[in-house]
């Protein structure tokens, strides 16, 4: 299988025959692009998620569809658009929480490393062991940091070397020099960013590979904003990324990886779909879709 | 991991991600033991009702052959003969006289808690305290009470002094059920009402009330149904009167179905005890079908309020 998506054969018009969005996700010459922010999507980046045409739907009402597109290892993937465009259900999809919804629906195929992340096989629990989240609001256990960081670990049978990990853990969610005085204490007593940036070392305790953050700093202040986006650059070696956000500027701050989603009103229904995914530079400066051109220059959303 | 080496997370290969996303590590366990759980709380949920369903089937069982249209439409012959006619309508009238009082002190408990006590009053704290008191007080204590305060200085045992003991009963029922209904309402809705300088007040009665309704409703049905099974305080207040007619004077004793079964089972005559069989049967059924209905009635509510 290539590293080239199936729509990259019609890099011409945004609509296909059928009527249905179809993205220009990626160039037709499977060469290395000249790129300027140093990422190279070239085919040997492992693709985490292949996602083929996914569609969602909440009872008979379709949240999300015609989204195609495929999420790189070691790269931080940015998720933007405007309210209701279905980020979130998308984002949430990637490690089945949406699941927990009765009248959820998922059609398409979200491949992770190749195995059907909705087949018969995969078992969800394994699933978000592998694909860990971070949510919007900051949700701590009304345990002590300590075991906030400590919980899943034991939970998960990591327990030999288990200070070392918790510690390992906070560092790199640069909140150890915080911290380290009071480990025992409720984690309830941190700030807002401090419980964050918590939530965040939670879910490096246990060593996902991948890390999906759900506008993670959209209830957060600047200096705390700042300090999260910090810590994106930093885990993205070690971990695959996706965030979602409603900031453009954090995007564009943070991302090697964009991908646009807004509504499609042209037909008798609306629902979230992508319209543009690619590069954060090109979607940003060079967007192909007027649509990304309008919202990434704050004329919508 | 060993000590030496420092553990870099994310680099440790704890699992290979690209393996099927079956389980892994000590899943398969956990999930065993998951399974364990919730069968066995399943387990437990199910006995819980199956209790339910045993003594309502025993009532059916041992009270269906004597029920008959003329069980409840007639009055008694005798000690097992004829139907009990006189003491539905003495529960009814005992019920509804409690409810009377009840209700209305409940419901406006209920809005004093939620809508004028401020959200730090301490009276309010002390009040909902007292409430969680009152509805474990022995419905035998209530009983005395009411008859060392309405019984003994009238010497006379009468279907008021009944009402009174089992409006005690419901009232704390009936203010907790409308206090908690009330906090659903949403406080956008307060907010929107305050802004439009409308007095509280006005508010409650338009706009919080008619939201919170069919819950207030359901809390009542539910108070009711508690209370029309109660038979400590009936026994206590109101056991002396005339089995054999039906009476309107709630200033007297009235029959009531608890006292009957009380009674009946006691008599050494087979039919006494079918008759009592029946009236249990008649009871529980007016009590489930009102606990449904409540329930029903709270769910439209609740549908209607968007929750």
């Amino acid at each position: 299988m290539t590293t080239w998506d199936r729509t990259a054969s019609n890099p011409g018009g945004d609509r296909s025959a059928s009527g249905r969005v179809r993205l220009r996700t990626e160039p037709v010459l499977p060469v290395l692009r000249p790129e300027t922010n140093g990422t190279q999507v070239d085919a040997n980046r492992v693709a985490v998620f292949d996602i083929r045409d996914m569609a969602v739907f909440y009872g008979s009402n379709c949240a999300l569809a015609h989204t195609s597109l495929k999420i790189y290892r070691n790269l931080v993937t940015a998720v933007i658009g405007p309210s209701g465009c279905g980020k979130s259900t998308f984002i949430r999809s990637l490690n089945r929480m949406n699941d927990a919804i009765p009248s959820f629906r998922l059609e398409g195929q979200v491949l992770y490393h190749g195995h059907d992340l909705y087949g018969s096989g995969a078992n969800r629990v394994e699933v978000r062991r592998r694909i860990g989240m971070v949510f919007q609001k900051p949700n701590p256990f009304p345990k002590s940091i300590y075991d906030n960081v400590a919980w899943a670990a034991r939970n998960l049978g990591m327990k030999h070397g288990l200070h070392d990990r918790v510690e390992q853990a906070l560092r790199q969610a640069a909140l150890w020099d915080e911290v380290k005085d009071r480990l025992k204490q409720s984690a309830l007593g941190l700030s807002g960013g401090q419980q964050q940036r918590l939530c965040i070392a939670r879910a490096i305790a246990i060593e996902p590979d991948v890390l999906l953050l759900d506008e993670p700093a959209s209830a957060l202040d600047p200096v705390s904003t700042a300090a999260i986006e910090e810590l994106i650059l930093k885990l993205k070696n070690r971990f695959t990324i996706a965030i979602v956000t409603h900031n453009m500027q954090q995007a564009a701050r943070v991302a090697d990886r964009t991908a646009f989603f807004s509504l499609d009103t042209t037909g008798p229904e609306r629902f979230g779909t992508l319209v543009e995914y690619g590069d954060t530079e090109t979607i940003f400066r060079g967007a192909t879709d007027s649509r990304t051109r309008d919202y990434v220059a704050g004329r919508f959303g | 991991m060993s000590t030496g080496t420092p553990l870099v997370l994310g680099e440790t290969g704890l699992f290979d991600p690209s393996a099927p996303l079956t389980p892994s590590g000590n899943l398969r366990r956990r999930t065993w033991v998951n399974t364990f759980v919730r069968i066995t709380a399943t387990a437990a949920a199910l006995f819980a009702v199956a209790i339910l369903v045993i003594v309502i089937f025993g009532v059916v069982q041992r009270g269906i052959s004597s029920l008959s249209l003329a069980f409840v439409t007639q009055t008694p012959q005798g000690l097992a003969g004829g139907g009990i006619f006189n003491y539905i309508v003495g529960t009814v009238e005992v019920i509804a006289l409690g409810a009377i009082i009840a209700l209305p002190l409940g419901i406006l408990t209920g809005l004093y808690l939620t809508e004028f006590a401020g959200p730090r009053s301490r009276l309010a704290g002390v009040i909902k305290l007292a409430l969680d008191m009152m509805q474990g007080l022995p419905t035998i204590v209530v009983g005395l009470f009411i008859y060392g305060l309405i019984v003994i200085p009238q010497h006379k045992q009468s279907g008021l002094a009944a009402s009174f003991a089992l409006a005690i009963v419901m009232l704390p029922l009936m203010a907790r059920s409308s206090q908690e209904v009330l906090l659903l309402v949403p406080n956008s809705l307060r907010e929107a009402a305050d802004a439009l300088g409308v007095n509280r007040w006005r508010t409650v009665i338009s706009v919080i009330v008619p939201s919170a309704l069919g819950g207030i409703a359901t809390g009542a049905i539910l108070a009711i149904a508690r209370a029309a099974g109660e038979t400590a305080p009936v026994l206590i207040c109101n056991s002396i009167y005339d089995p054999n007619h039906t009476s309107l004077n709630i200033f007297h004793g009235v029959p009531t179905i608890p006292m009957l079964i009380y009674t009946s089972v006691d008599l050494p005559l087979p039919d006494a005890v079918a008759r009592a069989w029946t009236a249990a049967l008649v009871l529980v059924v007016v009590i489930l079908c009102a606990n449904i209905g409540a329930r029903v009635m709270l769910a439209r509510s609740r549908a209607k309020m968007g929750l």
